[in-house]
């Protein structure tokens, strides 16, 4: 296998239950190294589960999951901080800590897990603010920014330590259409500028498909289909075509499982 | 029927009871992991100082009011309770021993949890619900050691200081009403106070019962931000467990700690 197809994370027979339910029955999946790769599947269907499950913040109840060749599972805390250092992520709600700057919020992860000299510091926040075109907010609350300029921030904060893994859980959510161009441009941007591996988790067809050079559809605690967004496109498959084309019924009932509807009028 | 509504009543205490224990043995291990995380916080003061001030300087102000009218009502109280007896002249010991003793380590405390443990468990609560401490984590940043345990030593530290100016302007408010305000002799309200009032006995005493509910209000207010529901409504529970578990726990150790001190 060349180094260009290999995969850099490896989801292998990956099982998980939430409580009783069982959200992955035997999901297998291989991320390959560089591009970006988009996980997508109705919501509930556990697509951030799995990202959580990626960077070790859930543990599987079985199978095994690898990132960068090392076991996720079995890692202990400071193995498992010295991984994340390779990982940047960027959460559904931004996630900027509230009592810090915009500039000190991109600034966190260099000054917990460097020693640079402030200036190389100041430099390179404000070079990622700039690459997000933020630098004009450096000064600013996280309040005082709205939802798309909140996320560019986070974008900024994530690939501050130049990662070779970039997480993205929904990053599309609840922007309006100036700020969601703006967003589907930087992701896409960033992992060709840093040569990284970016995995977007996102149930936002249209984008997603748009930035993907491979996708991942869940659904039903299985992988439904992969491949690349003209494949999926092209698919026959039932449940592909109802989540890509966005039909209210089909393999995924309207209907939430209830019991005999005449029944339920008729009781007392 | 009899038989199965006592099995149902039986299981539901075993139930709750497992997990009473196993929530207060969770907050055990979660006390331990953070006062391990102490010694690597003395490298990074200013997180302390930052700490110091949100649960310490903005608590400052409604501990001086609050001794003060404490202090004047004890003055008022203890003035015309003394005169009966022809003792009005014990007025300082009286106050000044009450504050010592009981008022200034249990009411102290019982503003700092009002105060500044409600807001430490919604800060904390409000921080898990927006991701913060997730993002934290994916930093390579450990939410406990960054988080958690400054907040929770600059509790330990500023109870004590609290209950010291409570104390201490609680006896200027007796002053005022004794003194200033019933004719109670100054000299003598002083010298008594410098007579009865013993270091170890009173002061050190005070002094250890106000740092053990530093402990335990500030050890609530953080686990149960961290342990909270991530939702409005978990916040929203979280805060006032902390207010209640809080106030209960500081009347209950004090008495526990008052029979200790006082018995042997």
């Amino acid at each position: 296998m060349s180094e260009s197809s290999k995969p850099i994370v490896s989801i292998e027979e990956v099982g998980f239950f939430f409580g009783e339910k069982e959200i992955y029955a035997n999901v297998s999946i291989e991320i390959p190294l560089r591009g970006i790769s988009v996980i997508m599947g109705p919501s509930g269907c556990g697509k951030s589960t799995l990202l959580n499950m990626i960077c070790g913040r859930l543990r599987p109840s079985s199978g095994n999951i690898k990132v960068f060749g090392q076991h996720v599972p079995n890692l202990n805390e400071h193995d498992l901080f010295r991984l994340r250092r390779r990982m940047g992520m960027m959460f559904q709600s931004n996630a900027l800590l509230t009592d810090l700057s915009v500039f000190e919020n991109v600034a966190f992860p260099l000054r917990e897990n460097t020693d640079l000299p402030e200036e190389l510091i100041r430099n390179l926040v404000l070079m990622k603010l700039e690459q997000v075109g933020m630098r004009g907010t450096q000064a600013l609350m996280p309040s005082e920014l709205s939802g798309g300029m909140s996320r560019r921030v986070a974008l900024a904060r994530a690939t501050v330590m130049d990662p070779e893994l970039l997480l993205y859980d929904e990053p599309f959510t609840g922007l309006d259409p100036v700020s969601l161009g703006v967003i589907t441009k930087l992701v896409r941007e960033l992992t060709d500028a840093l040569n990284t591996t970016s995995i977007v988790v996102t149930h936002d067809v249209e984008e997603g498909l748009s930035i993907a050079d491979y996708v991942y559809l869940l659904g039903d605690g299985v992988l439904l289909a992969s491949g690349t967004p003209k494949e999926l496109l092209a698919s026959s498959q039932p449940e592909v075509r109802q989540f890509l084309h966005g039909l209210p019924d089909g393999p995924v009932p309207f209907h939430y499982p209830a019991k005999d509807y005449r029944g339920d009028l008729l009781e007392r | 029927m009899n038989a199965s509504f006592l099995t149902n009543w039986i299981r539901l205490i075993g139930s709750t009871s497992l997990g009473v224990v196993e929530r207060l043995g969770y907050a055990v291990i979660f006390l331990l992991r953070c006062i391990v995380r102490f010694p690597k916080l003395i490298m990074r003061p200013s997180i302390i100082v930052q700490q110091l001030y949100s649960v310490g300087v903005l608590t400052v102000v409604i501990t001086i009011v609050a001794g003060a009218f404490v202090g004047m009502v004890l003055g008022f109280q203890g003035y015309y309770t003394l005169v009966d007896f022809g003792a009005e002249s014990s007025l300082g010991l009286v106050v000044a021993l009450s504050l010592t003793r009981e008022l200034g380590p249990v009411l102290s405390a019982l503003l700092y949890t009002g105060r500044a443990g409600s807001a430490l468990t919604a800060e904390i609560g409000l921080m898990k619900t927006t991701e913060q401490l997730a993002a934290l984590e994916m930093m390579a940043v450990n939410p406990i050691q960054r988080v958690i345990a400054p907040r929770l030593l600059a509790g330990i530290i500023t109870v004590p200081l609290l209950c010291a100016m409570f104390t201490f302007v609680g006896i200027l408010g007796g002053y005022f009403i004794g003194v200033v305000q019933l004719g109670v002799d100054s000299g003598v309200y002083w010298s008594t106070i410098n007579d009865g009032v013993d270091l170890y006995q009173d002061v050190v005493n005070g002094m250890i019962k106000s740092v053990v509910f530093g402990v335990i209000v500030t050890w609530i207010a953080v686990f149960e931000g961290y342990d909270s529901y991530p939702s409005a409504e978990g916040i929203s529970s979280a805060t006032t467990r902390t207010v209640v578990s809080g106030s209960l726990a500081i009347l209950g150790v004090d008495y526990i700690l008052t029979a200790l001190m006082f018995r042997f």
